[in-house]
């Protein structure tokens, strides 16, 4: 389980989060929408420690993440970037199989990695290209079969469709719904798209001024007023 | 503003910005645990090997103005003959570890803090943490050492190159006898004067590689960001090149 406790940071005056408390249960997928701006990504940096809080805590599994929990949180931690943030340097495969090259021969870790890559739809012809001669989407499965190629207990999807044609959107959110519910990972997914929030969702969290001004299922989602503005609808 | 305000406020910036680079440094050469062995030798070639045809065009180039420039003044005062002894130890004492130096900071500095910086605002930084990589170990460690072991040697290579840069003119266009050119060169050359070029070379590699690792995990966003890196990285490097020479040189040498 992932939790925030009064999780508050800010930029000069600007309160960016302003007391937000999120529960994630094991095997939830939970989706944070809001306006861009609004703290989102800022908060998916607190939790991996690329941002300090200023004040508030992360907990994992029930433990405050420090510096020695948070490596141990980052061991069973795959994340899928907006850019999907493959290595310019390093093949596709050496991509995916990033980590696992850091523990096992390159031969293993490459087996490894083109399953992977398989499983997000990319064949084995794709193992040796460059990140540059992918396409978006080619680039944000690659993204994906990284995130998964370690088998996480937790997974990150930072605007997973960004950027993306509606098809491929659609494709996308279908891949990480069915590698959601496969592995039974916990899944945060930062979007502003609805529709992936309905394709990937179990519940919901909307993130406005700083604070968590919803939380609720995606069925009660349509419902909501708070989120009224937000789905550009009239409030019920 | 007052001035004595004004010079406070800069002098504080300038130190807390020494007391951040230095620190910077201190942790990219000690973190060395794991050992990324792939990636220090791929930048062992990036820095080292791959910079040497311009270390050593530059030094061609540069031992043979200088022959020339010597036999020249020289002549004024009777003293063309010099032109081997002066040609190798202006070679190995400065101008090898200077020029080798500065054609590696406009290589090397730039290529780094561009492809560090393109990293940061691609968010491949980011990934780096979220693989449980710690990317001064991964990204500055191995770039610091091999700059630091590579310059010296891509000196070493100059500073020979360099010569015969001399001994072609000379034997070519001056009139000099090859043997007497090449024992001359030697004749006049101290240990000291090799050694104290190396660890210059040491000194000018870490230079660059610090600038180009500092600039690129400073960069700002988008192309524009990536671009102020890159300048920012050549300029502070050419210019911390040249002030730590005149402090090297003023220690080795007074």
């Amino acid at each position: 389980m992932i939790e925030t406790r009064g999780l508050r940071k800010s930029f000069g005056a600007r309160a960016v989060l302003d007391g937000i408390d999120l529960r994630v249960a094991p095997g939830e997928s939970l989706c944070v929408i809001g306006q861009s701006g609004m703290g989102k990504s800022v908060l998916l940096k607190c939790i991996l420690g690329l941002e300090q809080p200023d004040a508030g805590q992360i907990l994992w599994q029930g433990r405050p993440l420090d510096h020695g929990t948070r490596r141990d949180f980052l061991r069973h931690f795959g994340m899928l970037f907006q850019g999907a943030a493959l290595f310019d340097s390093l093949s596709v495969w050496q991509n995916v199989g990033f980590r696992l090259r850091q523990r096992m021969p390159d031969r293993e870790a490459r087996a490894i990695a083109i399953d992977k890559l398989a499983r997000v739809g990319l064949g084995p012809e794709t193992a040796d290209l460059m990140p540059a001669e992918l396409s978006g989407g080619m680039a944000k499965r690659a993204g994906l079969a990284r995130a998964i190629a370690d088998d996480p207990a937790v997974i990150f999807f930072d605007e997973p469709t960004t950027g993306l044609d509606p098809i491929r959107a659609r494709r996308i959110n279908g891949l990480i719904r069915g590698i959601v519910d496969e592995t039974g990972a916990t899944a945060i997914t930062i979007t502003h798209d609805m529709d992936s929030v309905s394709a990937i969702g179990d519940r919901v969290a909307m993130l406005q001024d700083g604070h968590i001004t919803w939380q609720g299922t995606v069925e009660a989602m349509q419902d909501a007023v708070p989120l009224a503005d937000f789905l550009g609808r009239a409030p019920m | 503003m007052n001035p004595i305000r004004l010079t406070g406020r800069l002098t504080l910036r300038a130190l807390r910005a020494i007391g951040a680079v230095s620190l910077f440094t201190l942790r990219g050469l000690f973190r060395l645990s794991p050992v990324y062995p792939r990636v220090f030798l791929t930048q062992l070639v990036q820095i080292g090997w791959l910079s040497l045809p311009v270390v050593g065009l530059t030094a061609l180039f540069t031992g043979a103005a200088l022959a020339l420039q010597i036999h020249s003044g020289g002549a004024r005062f009777q003293a063309g003959d010099v032109v081997p002894a002066i040609v190798a130890i202006g070679m190995v004492r400065e101008l090898g570890p200077v020029l080798g130096g500065l054609m590696v900071a406009a290589r090397v500095a730039s290529s780094i803090a561009a492809e560090i910086g393109t990293m940061k605002v691609t968010e491949q930084i980011d990934a780096l943490v979220t693989l449980s990589t710690d990317p001064m170990r991964w990204l500055v460690t191995p770039r610091l050492w091999a700059a630091m072991l590579t310059v010296p040697v891509l000196v070493a290579v100059g500073d020979s190159i360099g010569i015969m840069g001399g001994w072609l003119v000379g034997t070519q266009s001056l009139g000099f006898n090859s043997t007497t050119y090449l024992s001359n060169s030697w004749a006049y050359l101290e240990r000291w004067d090799v050694i104290s070029g190396l660890i210059k070379g040491a000194a000018f590699g870490l230079i660059v590689a610090v600038s180009g690792c500092w600039f690129g995990m400073h960069a700002g966003r988008g192309a524009e960001g990536v671009g102020r890196a890159t300048k920012s990285a050549v300029v502070a490097a050419a210019v911390a090149i040249l002030g730590a020479n005149f402090v090297l040189t003023g220690l080795f040498f007074r």
